[in-house]
């Protein structure tokens, strides 16, 4: 019944549409009614979302949903839609973190709140669309496009530094994006005047080229993953904007990284990517590592957490790169689908664990104003049923098995070990890392005496709030107990990617 | 010899025809009215143009004709050319009559001098000879110089005048001795197709380049290109900011077509020599542009820089020599355009008795001003700095796309690099709007409504043309191509 319905057009207008009519139902005082608009329109993109699950043939590696009408004649651009294993789950993480980013800001936000709500909803559907453009023109319409909700929801509604920090993020990730574009134009013409991401797949290239064109592309995706040594926006984005802001963040924008070097980078350049994997590896073992270590050293929450994502996010290049030394050591197609396997499951666990710590800090911001480690302690006293949600969230970040957060890292250890053993020796660094920061976290922030005044006069989550923790705390559990779903959908795209990569294109 | 003089056609300038007729009867008719009546001087401009606009309309389909002995032609890319040139100074006539009435030069004057410079616009566009193009150029500039002059008791505006006189002067001077020189070396060729059927069999010579490096300075003057560029900001920030939206806009139109009759048209087979002056001019004026504007902390100095900024982008287009690199170059130029007439346009919309608002602090706020005009001039800021989905992305991805088909890899990669740091000041501004908290005696600005309603069609335009760009395309396409 739902396979009529242009499903991806719908998931991406509308939002975007829905965004302008909150705009407008906001005039003249109209706060109730964008909010509830917002919610209905976010609700009703996630419900379109669902079927893009139950009606996806997951036996099959071709994209699915498809549509396709020309859009700009003059440069044979089309307007061209559609999903595979890897675009289904982040989706679906999209349209679900939107509604919880909508519950989330229902009182705190006050001031331009039409603004606010319009702001995500718009971003909302721009994210959407990049997951499922298969035309380059469009991908990267939608990927520059959703730089400008972000800039001003950083903007109006952030912290005290938030001009810096929204500056410096949309610089830094426009000056990636800009040598992707360069990198389109000149695919672009060696295939005749066409943006196809799939006609670019099977697009001939030499080493020379696929070198320059495999860095234009980690030029923009390692800014948005982030990679180190291009992280530093990161913990001042994060820090600055609004809870809403560092949700998306966290949960999906850094996403949009990883689907790119699926999505582009290693099926376009594949030698590209075989000869330049030691360069990733390292530096997503250097960002496991070593932002470990920086995490562990900081006295606000929300950077603490910003990097905790970056140590995370290094999971996910690791995973995603691993597979060339893998096949050149052994052959073994297995462990290389593992290790990608690994890196999108972490990714989408990620968006859970990561976007529930964010909304756990912005409980508590909202109520003591701080995001200081020092000025909490001893939360559980007075907020026992919010403490129970952070400690979750905290194993889960750390790793615990039975939470998200243990299956892709274990998935991504296990791939590492057949590449090498001090690579996993490394990466494995993160089960002790990661449980001590946000182990630490936990014991300053919610365990002990009641730290303060502040802390004393604390009251637990309302109904809205456990609503959200709630929703995100089964999410985080079943996909630790029970990953198939996730694993399942993605497994034929995975491996059709693995294959595809691992022949050269020279 | 009997010589035998035959009519010639007149039917192909019809518009300039027209134009200058109802300049003239608008010249006279004004002297009849008194303060209160001004408003029909206005409102007989914009009949005119909407008249010009018929008339070429009409013209679109019509096969290309030249006529008094090939001194004039009337094409694809001249009729599309006039008719932006019609909407940039009508919006420009819409835009400042509130502004011109606070400062006391809402005079006759001004409408008259806007008409006659546009038929110096048109006649430039038109022209099929180093000679009428000439003339288009120096009726436009005489025009001009005449409205910088405006407020002739304001001193800045006077020294703004002042400058661009004599700089201007100098530079029609360059362009008449490059003319001549490659009068003497072609043996007497004038006419575009003369000459350039001249050049296609003619050996480049000394005498040739000398005479092409006079043209492509004169031509980079009048464009404001680096390192010709001093006296834009001088001007569009002194000139009082009605004629500054006047002179950002359609006189762009005009240095484009100039471009394309000189070195596209006549000097076509030279390619390789200017392209690489081009690529010079380019290179520096998207860095002078895009470096200096960050420290401007006046609005329109901010878009003077802005303006030198995205001429490289323009001449990046033409200098690839491709019908492909035409075509961008003109949907640069008519995009860059519509832009900056809605950017201009907002500064003069802020403007009140007594203060300018060309500040950028001024702009503080706007957000909670006046929502939509802070929308438009977001969109205007993101359309300049080159983020999708609004159409300055699209002119900028089909400059870097022409010079990356003449495989200019150093030059597309400079063109990025130096948007990003140009994405700067753009932020900023939107920054300034929305961020910052207006200042404590602000209050909501409004607009007259023909004003408030040609600002929303011009900001919808940028939108619109960022989501659905195909169609101008595809004009400027056909009109490059003929």
């Amino acid at each position: 019944m739902f396979n009529d319905l242009p499903l991806l057009s719908l998931l991406v207008w509308l939002p975007i549409l829905g965004g302008v009519a909150v705009l407008i139902a906001g005039r003249n005082g109209g706060d109730d009614r964008a909010r509830w608009l917002a919610l209905a329109v976010s609700l009703l993109a996630f419900i379109i979302s669902i079927p893009l699950y139950t009606g996806f043939d997951a036996s099959s590696a071709a994209m699915q949903f498809v549509e396709k009408t020309s859009w700009i004649d003059a440069l044979n651009v089309n307007y061209h839609l559609g999903v595979d294993g890897l675009a289904v789950p982040l989706i679906l993480l999209t349209t679900f973190i939107t509604v919880l980013v909508v519950i989330s800001a229902w009182e705190v936000i006050q001031d331009r709140v039409s603004q606010y709500f319009a702001a995500f909803l718009i971003m909302e559907g721009l994210m959407n669309g990049v997951f499922a453009a298969l035309d380059g023109m469009l991908f990267y319409v939608f990927w520059e496009a959703m730089l400008i909700p972000m800039f001003l929801i950083i903007g109006i509604w952030g912290g005290p530094r938030r001009v810096y920090a929204t500056i410096k993020f949309f610089l830094y990730t426009f000056l990636g994006s800009v040598f992707m574009l360069v990198a389109f134009i000149y695919m672009y013409m060696q295939m005749g005047g066409s943006f196809s991401i799939l006609d670019m797949h099977d697009l001939p290239l030499g080493m020379t080229e696929q070198i320059l064109i495999f860095l234009a592309f980690f030029a923009a995706f390692a800014v948005k993953i982030p990679m180190v040594p291009v992280h530093t926006w990161l913990p001042d984005a994060h820090v600055e904007a609004p809870t809403g802001g560092s949700v998306i963040l966290a949960a999906i924008m850094l996403k949009l990284g990883g689907y790119g070097f699926v999505r582009f980078a290693l099926p376009i350049t594949p030698d590209a990517a075989a000869a330049l994997d030691t360069m990733v590896v390292t530096l997503s073992l250097i960002a496991v590592v070593y932002i470990g270590f920086v995490a562990l050293v900081q006295q606000d929450m929300k950077k603490l957490i910003a990097y905790s994502s970056i140590a995370h996010m290094g999971f996910v290049t690791l995973g995603l790169f691993l597979p060339f030394m893998i096949y050149s050591n052994s052959g073994d197609m297995q462990g290389a689908v593992l290790g990608v396997t690994g890196g999108m499951v972490q990714m989408i666990s990620h968006g859970f664990i990561s976007g529930a710590l964010f909304l756990c800090v912005g409980v508590m911001y909202d109520r003591v104003h701080s995001r200081e480690i020092s000025a909490y302690g001893g939360v559980v006293n007075t907020m026992p049923k919010f403490a129970a949600f952070m400690v979750l969230f905290a194993m889960a970040n750390a790793g615990l098995p039975g939470t998200s957060g243990f299956v892709g890292e274990f998935m991504v250890i296990l791939a590492s070990f057949k590449a090498s053993f001090w690579i996993a020796f490394l990466a494995a660094m993160t089960l002790i890392l990661g449980a001590a920061y946000t182990l630490w976290l936990v014991k300053r922030v919610i365990f002990g005496e009641v730290a303060n005044d502040n802390v004393a006069q604390l009251e637990d989550i309302n109904r809205r709030e456990f609503l959200m923790l709630a929703v995100l705390a089964g999410a985080v559990i079943l996909f630790g107990v029970w990953p198939a779903p996730l694993v399942e959908v993605m497994d034929a795209s995975v491996e059709q990617l693995v294959q595809h990569v691992m022949q050269s294109k020279l | 010899m009997e010589t035998t003089f035959t009519a010639p056609a007149l039917m192909p300038a019809l518009p300039e025809i027209f134009l200058l007729t109802m300049a003239c009867v608008i010249l006279i008719a004004d002297l009849f009215f008194s303060e209160e009546q001004r408003v029909y001087t206005y409102i007989l401009s914009l009949l005119t143009l909407a008249g010009l606009a018929g008339i070429t309309f009409w013209q679109l389909g019509q096969p290309d004709v030249t006529t008094f002995s090939d001194m004039y032609v009337a094409d694809g890319m001249a009729h599309v050319l006039k008719l932006f040139s019609y909407a940039a100074v009508a919006a420009a006539f819409v835009y400042s009559r509130d502004y011109l009435k606070a400062r006391d030069i809402y005079k006759g004057e001004f409408y008259v001098l806007g008409l006659f410079s546009l038929m110096g616009m048109m006649i430039i566009i038109s022209g099929h000879h180093f000679l009428t193009l000439y003339l288009g150029l120096e009726l436009m500039s005489l025009c001009l110089y005449g409205m910088v002059a405006m407020r002739r008791d304001d001193g800045i505006a006077s020294e703004a005048a002042m400058k661009y006189f004599v700089l201007s002067s100098i530079a029609s001077g360059m362009l008449l001795y490059g003319i001549s020189i490659l009068y003497g070396v072609s043996g007497g060729a004038l006419g575009i197709t003369e000459f350039s059927q001249w050049l296609a069999t003619a050996e480049l010579s000394t005498g040739l380049g000398l005479g092409l490096v006079f043209i492509v300075v004169a031509v980079a003057f009048k464009f404001g290109a680096v390192p010709f560029h001093m006296w834009l900001p001088d001007v569009y920030d002194g000139a009082p900011t009605a004629v500054t939206l006047f002179l950002g806009t359609a006189p762009k139109f005009a240095a484009f077509a100039m471009v394309m009759r000189l070195l596209a048209d006549a000097l076509g087979a030279a390619v390789d020599w200017w392209q690489p002056m081009l690529a010079a001019l380019a290179v520096l004026s998207m860095g002078i542009g895009a470096v200096v504007a960050i420290a401007q902390v006046s609005l329109k100095r901010m878009l003077a820089y802005s303006t030198i900024m995205n001429v490289g982008f323009i001449l990046m287009g033409v200098l690839a020599g491709t019908e492909q690199g035409y075509q961008a170059a003109m949907f640069y130029t008519i995009v860059y355009v519509i832009m900056a007439a809605a950017g201009f346009g907002m500064i003069l919309l802020l403007a009140r008795n007594g203060f300018e608002g060309d500040k950028i602090d001024d702009f503080a706020g706007l957000a909670r001003r006046n929502p939509w005009f802070a929308a438009v001039m977001m969109f205007v800021m993101f359309g300049m700095a080159g983020v999708p989905p609004f159409a300055g992305f699209y002119a900028k991805f089909e400059a870097i796309r022409a010079a990356l088909d003449v495989g200019l890899l150093w030059l597309a990669l400079s063109a990025v690099v130096f948007s990003v740091i140009a994405a700067f000041y753009y932020l900023r501004l939107v920054k300034v709007m929305y961020f910052d908290e207006p200042a404590a005696e602000s209050q909501v600005l409004d607009a007259p409504m023909d004003a408030r309603a040609v600002m929303t069609v011009n900001g919808l335009a940028i939108l619109l043309l960022g989501i659905f760009p195909g169609g101008l395309m595809a004009i400027c396409l056909r009109a490059i191509g003929g």
